[in-house]
């Protein structure tokens, strides 16, 4: 299944963070790279969000709605800033 | 406080005339749903292994190994936690009682672990006795990347997450352990009968 | 970088479906009315939630497909295997109600002051954001030179096909169309992909540091996005947006 991008999850993302993220720059904590939040990898056919680095490709978000709560997993991020 | 949106259903209760063998809140679909995590893994055949590990005596098979190993045609129903269920489909696999052999495993667990990482947990006893299978084939073909292929795990009567596509090694514990979904909160065992979609189901 | 957004929690709110217009036979804008709508800037989001009889919620995210100021549109195609899509393009009648949020995003997002000159290059229902980029270029009297290279499969399928016409004619807006699947007879256009080829000869040279966005399906955007790279367009000024549609270039 082809990856969308962190456009794909602005709402999301906005809900979860209350501020727009799309153009947060986001640090991959298994690379170190940095990547604008619209420019990364985003898996949305599953049953949670999971949300990869574009350079190496690890998990750096994952967003899974259960019972109207959502849970958040940063522990892939290293570093977000707007 | 949501509102009712005029004349939406959704296409959940779409069950197709097959009430007693869709598990509750599923509609049926008729084709198959591609779902991922991750990009999809494409393993040529040269470089993929299958292994047990952990609390058995370890064993790697080469994929010519495992083909040659005795295989069955399952034609089972299942059922995904973002509610579809395809009904009928036919595969190809090897009986996990075949790779995990004839020792007596109750209690035991297994962690299914995949290329791109993926993990799931399930009870040894429910991998057993005809229950579960490494698949390879989909409807007369070799089972596609986009669904798993080479192989993938199959086990119908859960949830279909547990089903692992692009498994590569089934670790044998003496205790059990959440794989990725499960840590996220979806239910440890996933009973689609009982509908067990999250913890606490 | 300065921080351009309010903080500001999205809530669910109320709106009104105004109106629908068909675009094409799968292909259906609403013009919703939102109460207290912010406003909104050419390329952000909005998303939608349904909510079933018996509580069961379904929700999308689509491009506003009309400029800042205008009434709050979306274009919406059916995809057959769809949940949602089918019930906006099929179901919805003006006067009814569904719930939005928005607008969300940032990323893909043109202001007259990003200057250009504007590439922008749609695959299927990705025009829909550089229509509304189109419509505030216009609006705002900006005189950036834009090409529009749009991608559609047959000319049936080209959405918003009169006022892109229009603007051709107009505004001083190249609008390109290429034709993948099937041409009318006596069509002298483009019929091949978005393609290295077709690039070179239409994209502005990387010298002028050219802004491009690039909306379509995945496989279509990072072929496209990687060959305007390979033009020399630096990454940071090809704005990608990735969908997921089936309906294909």
């Amino acid at each position: 299944m082809d990856a969308l991008d962190g456009n794909a999850i602005a709402g999301l993302l906005h809900n979860v963070f209350s501020s727009e993220m799309t153009t947060a720059t986001g640090t991959c904590a298994t690379c170190g790279s940095a990547s604008v939040v619209g420019e990364l990898m985003v898996y949305l056919q599953a049953p949670g969000t999971v949300v990869r680095c574009p350079v190496c490709g690890n998990i750096m978000m994952v967003f899974v709605r259960r019972k109207g709560m959502t849970c958040v997993d940063l522990t892939g991020l290293a570093h977000m800033a707007a | 406080m949501s509102s009712v949106s005029r004349g939406f259903r959704g296409r959940r209760r779409d069950v197709g005339g097959e009430e007693g063998r869709v598990p509750p809140g599923q509609y049926v679909t008729q084709d198959f749903p591609v779902l991922s995590a991750g990009p999809t893994p494409h393993t040529p055949h040269d470089q993929w292994s299958f292994s047990v590990e952990g609390a058995i005596t370890p064993r790697t098979w080469t994929w010519e190994e495992f083909r040659s190993l005795p295989s069955e045609t399952v034609t089972a129903d299942i059922h995904c936690v973002t509610r579809w269920s395809k009904l009928d489909t036919v595969w190809e696999g090897v009986s996990l009682d075949t790779l995990l052999g004839q020792a007596d495993r109750g209690g035991m667990f297994v962690m299914a672990h995949c290329d791109g990482g993926y993990t799931t947990n399930l009870p040894a006893q429910d991998v057993l006795g005809g229950q579960a299978w490494v698949a390879f084939g989909y409807g007369g073909q070799p089972l596609p990347p986009e669904h798993g292929g080479p192989a993938r795990l199959l086990v119908p009567h859960l949830y279909f997450w547990k089903s692992a596509k692009w498994v590569r090694r089934l670790l044998l514990l003496d205790h059990d352990m959440p794989g990725f979904w499960e840590t996220y909160g979806y239910h440890n065992y996933g009973d689609p009968w009982r509908e067990q979609r999250y913890s606490g189901d | 970088m300065a921080r351009a957004a309010v903080q500001r929690r999205l809530t669910w709110q109320l709106a009104t479906v105004d109106a629908v217009t068909d675009e094409t036979p799968r292909v259906r804008t609403l013009t919703v009315g939102v109460p207290g709508w912010p406003g909104h800037q050419a390329g952000q989001h909005l998303d939608i939630r349904l909510t079933a009889e018996d509580g069961y919620q379904a929700e999308r995210e689509y491009s506003v497909a009309s400029a800042p100021g205008e009434p709050v549109a979306i274009t919406v195609e059916r995809l057959d295997d769809g949940e949602v899509s089918p019930y906006l393009t099929q179901e919805l009648q003006a006067g009814d109600e569904i719930e939005v949020r928005g607008p969300v995003g940032g990323y893909f997002v043109w202001r007259p002051e990003d200057g250009g000159p504007l590439l922008l290059i749609a695959g299927g229902s990705g025009i829909v954001p550089l229509r509304a980029m189109l419509r505030h270029r216009q609006q705002t009297g900006s005189t950036v030179p834009t090409r529009l290279i749009y991608s559609a499969r047959t000319r049936q399928d080209v959405i918003y096909s009169a006022e892109l016409m229009e603007l051709q004619q107009g505004d001083g807006v190249d609008v390109v169309l290429t034709l993948t699947r099937e041409q009318p007879p006596g069509w002298d256009g483009h019929t091949g992909r978005v393609d290295a080829e077709l690039l070179r000869e239409l994209a502005w040279p990387a010298g002028q540091d050219p802004l491009a966005y690039v909306c379509g399906p995945t496989a279509f955007a990072e072929a496209v996005s990687a060959t305007l790279v390979g033009l020399g367009y630096p990454p940071q000024r090809v704005r990608i947006e990735r969908f997921g549609g089936t309906g294909g270039p």
